[in-house]
């Protein structure tokens, strides 16, 4: 009945996914798309959740839908007509992008089903101790350029979104 | 046999594919951004299962940890650019914005 359950949860969480994903790529409406990339990112916190990855879902959750989709819905209230379809919100080149698309996929499916996988039994613990261990020792010089980073960002967004002080003058 | 692995990467590999459809299509910044979103989703998902199914370490949970740093920054300072573009041109379309001095 669990195990029932469990599978039940799984699939749900894999449809979610990649159903809102393609709400994303076909919607003309951009409101319609950032709303629908909010279940995507919600759908794959759940994977990472039967992943084993408690932590992760944790950022997803807490970055992705709660920092950088708000980010995107302000963008989109900001800079688009949100009910109005404009020109520019429709699907450019469908065929032409189908293309590489169809290549890219048809490889990746390929090599998946042929390919072979050095599968190992997977360990369900919790991860964030370890975690936290492994970005101070292995990853400590990824972690430290990733915090220079951050203020690099934190301080160009700053600059980019005020506006200039010197266009009154001119 | 198709086990969770193979479905966790078949997602990987939807995300992908509709954030690379989502780039390629779109002219609202916002929506490539968005499916730019989609394709770091994807590679991250991917670092995890790789991770847990075939490695047994945390080594990709670690790199999934960075993207998501990446993707927060890059959000950022993407839409502040987004925001000056529109500011000065009033659209926010991408091939519109062919000038560097604004």
């Amino acid at each position: 009945m669990i195990e029932l359950l469990t599978r039940a949860i799984f699939w749900g969480f894999v449809i979610l996914t990649v159903g809102s994903a393609m709400v994303v790529v076909f919607n003309n409406r951009v409101i319609y798309s950032a709303f629908a990339l909010l279940f995507t990112l919600f759908g794959v916190a759940g994977l990472y959740v039967f992943l084993a990855a408690d932590f992760l879902a944790a950022s997803q959750l807490l970055i992705y839908v709660g920092g950088i989709l708000t980010l995107i819905i302000f963008g989109v209230f900001l800079t688009a007509r949100i009910y109005h379809l404009t020109i520019s919100e429709q699907t450019h080149q469908r065929f032409i992008a189908l293309i590489p698309v169809v290549g890219i996929a048809a490889i990746l499916i390929y090599v998946l089903f042929t390919a072979d996988w050095n599968m190992v039994q997977p360990a369900v613990e919790p991860t964030t101790k370890s975690l936290g261990k492994l970005l101070l020792t292995t990853y400590l010089v990824p972690f430290e350029v990733a915090s220079v980073l951050l203020l690099a960002a934190l301080i160009g967004a700053m600059r980019l979104s005020r506006p200039r002080e010197d266009e009154d003058d001119q | 046999m198709i086990s969770d692995f193979h479905i966790l990467l078949g997602v990987g590999a939807a995300l992908f594919i509709l954030g690379l459809l989502c780039v390629m299509t779109r002219k609202n910044a916002i929506s490539v951004l968005m499916g730019v979103e989609l394709i770091l989703n994807s590679a991250a998902l991917n670092f995890v299962t790789f991770s847990h199914y075939t490695a047994g370490n945390l080594l990709g949970q670690g790199t999934a940890v960075f993207i998501i740093i990446l993707a927060a920054a890059e959000a950022a300072v993407a839409l502040a650019i987004f925001l000056n573009i529109y500011r000065i041109l009033s659209t926010a379309e991408v091939d519109k914005a062919d000038q560097l001095r604004g």
